[in-house]
């Protein structure tokens, strides 16, 4: 590895509201430290389409929910080094997993009410994902290495998680889960 | 009832037996009734009438003799013959002698020793002329009229009988806590909540001779200064209710238990509490709990019942078997007991011998006769064409073991020293066929069902525990999900608050110290090496 | 009264006669987690949060159940009942249904702040995602059944401060849950008095006030002693 290589970050967003997005925003002035600290080099914020390789670290909304989250949630884990689930959605499952007390086929009723949406929801036409039957939490589909709960985490505990693994320590605790 | 009738009694039904030309007994406790005990005895009362046999042979019932599996068992006494798999066509031969018969030198009887169902095969359960006749109410009068409540214990104490609940716990010490206790009301209760799957020790003491566990309590009450006990059944053995109701019935009218008991002002009343099948009511802070009216869930220990049980009383709680062993120790003394089985556990243990294994049933040995022994000669081993795998025992409370384990002496000592117990006597065999997997998991499920729900490791402990064993056997295990296992099981045993989860993890951890190749297995290559899981993807058989 | 010395993790404490070490430790400002022990009531010694280590003894004890006594030495923070409690609050969280973003106290929870407290940042077990159900038939309050530990606070606030016994637990296992009057809609409780000390002493958002917002949900068990020290001393201000 060049040594004189600026880190890698990216983010990623599945199956969550953004939030933890907008919270990453609030990060303010903070980003343009963060910018000088590493590349930024994929993110919903950006129009890139293909998560890269040889990401050093990612940080990962959303629950996993459909089939697209599961695929890009895999190659993110294969092309990144540290993945750190990003708030609660990412670590619990949280809102986007409320519907797992329900089976899916009620759920689509309940939004769609049109029988032959559900069905075509059931197997959808490309582009559109199929939803996979339960909501699952990062961890349930690969190895996550960090984890930062929040609903959505602060500005202040996105800077101090991201600063720490790009010194290579390890990150405070005692975030809570919620806001 | 006073000294005089009582040998009396005994006596003149002695005599009325020996003038017999023969006695029947057939089995009437469930396991024969099941496979047509009844119909059997109908058929002999009808051939002895057809016969014109009436005043020469006698028809009755008796307790388990033991190989329930190949019931219907009837037993001739005056030719000291048991036949087995009766049916109804065989009474004339029966009769006459001429069916094919089992000896007292059975393998299945040889290396047995009957204390606690000595009775079986020779007394009718249901009355009590037959217990009388057979020595009965004799350790009672002795115990009323000649002994002191102190000597009593001390008899007890000496005789090194262990509780034979599963904890072992020696009997003589729990009754001295409770006599020790200053209150002017004190109860004993019977703990007759058996409910490990397979195991039916006690409900066929109770089915088979109620009159023993009935002495062996009204001595604990002159023991320890009670005047109630409470036997606390199960629902779900309605005929042991039955036989208790009876036996409490004959035993009251003959001033055995009740009031004035042997005409001294000795009163011990005892009733019976019916349990609605909750397992954790084998607990006994949840057992006094259920019979006070409450929810059955453990109570924090301590206060130990000794000092605080039933309504906060001081409490003697002992198991069936314990009760049953009692009314032999007082009338033969301790040094006779303390002779028979294991120097540190005295006297015999009945064990519910079941699963792949020649002989099924109920046998009585002395504690510390090896696994191999009672696998083997009395159980006759695994029959041909099976590959003995392992033996369970304990319930769902114990462990599996492994051929090479077959030599460890059945006691309370041994067996937690290669991971499982004694438990209340549950033993079961099992071969090649059987996967361990699924019977760790088999008995998580049963402890997450039996759970009550009260503490946290226990209640969600199980539920956890149960899934990653459930996924294992569905071949889609994980890696880790071995030590998560380990994990768990070390929580529920260091944080759960009563014994059901304390325990609960033990089948796991014996299946892992001897098995842990098949996890293994189930987990890497996705393969049940017993062939019994159906692997995820793998069309079904 | 008599009272004893004790050593907890390395500090001298004095306990009253009968003190559990949980109180003792209290009083000395040494917390130790727990979620089903309150001060005035009866502790059943169900959450097994506050098991701690005694010199001299192989087991572990519950705190909130044993008596202090006169030299013990106490561990009440070890790695390994870090990992326990690490591991009882993740079961927990798996056991319900336990959404904290859009729970009615969030950030008053007893179980959620135990969590931080304890580091877990995340739950290894997987989410049961029980059906469960809420009760809404009362007036003013709500039961939440979703977010219920069973720590079982309500049902002693309800029979041994209010006396009413209104609440109780019915079922076993994962299906035991709290019940009002003979499992009936608690909007028809006849027993209920509608005092609310069962939303006051409730850890999590199980019970709650019905049309408040989340900022006016904070809980305090507190207000038990204090009853229990009214009723002591007579004094009702």
């Amino acid at each position: 590895m060049d040594l004189n290589r600026r880190p890698r970050l990216a983010t990623a967003w599945l199956g969550g509201c953004s939030g933890c997005h907008m919270s990453f925003l609030d990060l303010d002035e903070r980003l343009i430290d963060l910018a000088a600290a590493a590349d930024i080099c994929y993110s919903p914020l950006m129009d890139i389409k293909e998560f890269p390789e040889a990401v050093d670290i990612a940080l990962v909304e959303g629950a996993v929910a459909n089939e697209d989250h599961l695929r890009d949630l895999r190659t993110i884990r294969a092309r990144s080094k540290t993945l750190i689930a990003f708030g609660d959605c990412a670590v619990t499952g949280n809102v986007t997993a409320m519907r797992n007390l329900f089976p899916l086929e009620n759920i689509l009723e309940a939004a769609y009410g049109d029988p032959a949406v559900v069905r075509a929801l059931s197997a959808p036409p490309d582009p559109v994902p199929r939803l996979l039957g339960r909501v699952l939490r990062l961890h349930d589909v690969v190895e996550v290495d960090w984890y930062l709960p929040g609903c959505p985490p602060s500005a202040d505990s996105i800077f101090e998680i991201i600063t720490a693994v790009l010194a290579g320590k390890k990150p405070p605790g005692g975030r809570k889960f919620g806001c | 009832m006073t000294p005089q009738i009582l040998a009396r009694a005994r006596e003149a039904e002695q005599d009325r037996q020996s003038r017999l030309r023969d006695r029947i007994l057939c089995c009437t406790v469930a396991g024969c009734l099941s496979s047509g005990a009844g119909a059997v005895r109908r058929s002999l009362e009808q051939e002895v009438e057809r016969q014109g046999l009436g005043g020469a042979v006698e028809i009755a019932g008796t307790g388990c003799m033991g190989l329930c599996g190949d019931g219907p068992l009837i037993r001739s006494s005056k030719r000291d013959l048991i036949y087995s798999k009766v049916a109804p066509g065989h009474a004339p031969a029966v009769i006459a002698g001429a069916h094919p018969a089992m000896t007292a030198d059975h393998p299945f009887y040889k290396g047995q020793r009957r204390l606690v169902l000595a009775n079986s095969g020779r007394a009718d359960p249901e009355r009590i002329r037959d217990y009388i006749a057979a020595g009965g109410y004799e350790a009672l009068l002795q115990a009323v009229t000649r002994m002191t409540p102190d000597e009593i214990i001390s008899v007890i104490r000496r005789s090194g009988l262990r509780g034979r609940g599963g904890a072992g716990y020696p009997a003589g010490l729990k009754w001295e806590l409770v006599a020790r206790q200053k209150s002017p009301v004190k109860y004993v209760v019977c703990n007759a909540d058996e409910g490990d799957p397979g195991a039916f020790m006690n409900r066929s003491v109770l089915e088979g001779d109620p009159h023993r566990v009935l002495e062996g309590m009204v001595i604990a009450g002159r023991a320890v200064g009670a005047q109630q006990g409470f036997i606390y059944a199960r629902g779900e053995s309605p005929l042991a209710i039955e036989r208790l109701q009876t036996a409490i019935g004959q035993a009251r009218n003959e001033r055995l238990c009740g009031e004035r008991i042997f005409d001294t002002s000795f009163n011990f009343r005892i009733d019976l509490r019916i349990g609605a099948g909750a397992y954790v009511c084998g607990e006994e802070t949840a057992l006094i709990a259920s019979i006070e009216g409450g929810r059955g869930q453990p109570r924090p220990r301590p206060p130990y019942p000794p000092e605080s049980g039933l309504w906060g009383a001081p409490t003697l709680i002992n198991n069936v078997e314990t009760f049953a062993n009692v009314p032999a120790i007082v009338a033969n003394g301790a040094e006779w007991f303390s002779k028979i089985g294991a120097p540190a556990s005295p006297g015999t243990k009945i064990f519910a011998l079941a699963g792949r294994v020649a002989r099924t049933g109920l046998v009585e040995v002395p504690v510390g006769t090896s696994l191999q022994t009672i696998i083997e000669d009395i159980g006759g081993g695994v029959p041909e064409g099976y590959e003995f795998k392992a033996a369970q025992t304990g319930g769902p409370a114990g462990g599996c073991i492994p051929a090479s384990a077959l030599g460890v002496p059945m006691d309370y000592d041994s067996l937690p020293a290669i991971g499982t117990m004694m438990g209340s006597g549950g033993l079961i065999v099992m071969d090649s066929s059987t996967c361990m997997v699924d019977i760790a998991r088999f008995f998580m499920e049963f402890c997450m069902e039996e759970s009550c729900g009260k503490c946290v490791p226990c209640r969600a402990g199980t539920v956890q525990m149960h899934s990653i064993l459930e996924r294992i056997t569905r071949g889609e295990g994980d890696p880790r999900d071995i030590a998560r296992l380990m994990e768990l099981a070390d929580l529920l045993q260091n944080t759960s608050a009563c014994g059901l989860g304390i325990a609960a993890p033990n089948p796991v951890i014996s299946t892992l110290r001897y098995f842990r190749e098949e996890y293994e297995s189930h987990i890497h290559a996705r393969r049940c090496p017993a062939a019994r899981c159906r692997m995820h993807g793998e069309a079904a058989a | 009264m008599s009272v004893h010395t004790l050593e907890i993790d390395g500090r001298m404490v004095t306990a009253l006669e009968g003190e559990t070490i949980l109180a003792a430790a209290e009083d000395a400002g040494i917390f130790i987690p727990k979620l089903c022990a309150v001060e005035g009531l009866s502790a059943p010694g169900a959450c097994r949060l506050c098991m701690v280590e005694i010199a001299g003894q192989n087991k572990l004890r519950a705190a909130c159940l044993t008596r202090a006594a006169e030299g013990m030495v106490v561990r009440t923070e070890t790695s390994a009942l870090r990992e326990q409690r690490k591991l009882l609050v993740e079961l927990l969280l798996a056991e319900g249904n336990h959404v904290c973003s859009v729970c009615v106290v969030n950030g008053y929870c007893e179980l959620q702040s135990l969590a931080a407290a304890l580091d877990v940042d995340h739950v290894r077990f997987t989410p049961r995602y029980p059906a469960r159900t809420i009760d809404l038939s009362h007036e003013r309050f709500g039961l939440d059944h979703n977010r219920c530990i069973l720590c079982t606070r309500c049902v002693r606030a309800c029979d041994e401060i209010e006396g009413a016994h209104t609440l109780d637990v019915a079922g076993r296992g994962r299906t035991a849950r709290i019940i009002t009057d003979l499992a009936e809609p608690w909007g028809h409780s006849e027993s209920c008095t509608g005092c609310g000390k069962c939303v006051r002493t409730c850890p999590t958002g199980a019970l709650f006030l019905k049309n408040k917002p989340a900022a006016e949900m904070k809980k305090d068990s507190g207000f038990i002693r204090q009853i229990i020290a009214a009723r002591r001393e007579k004094i009702w201000i």
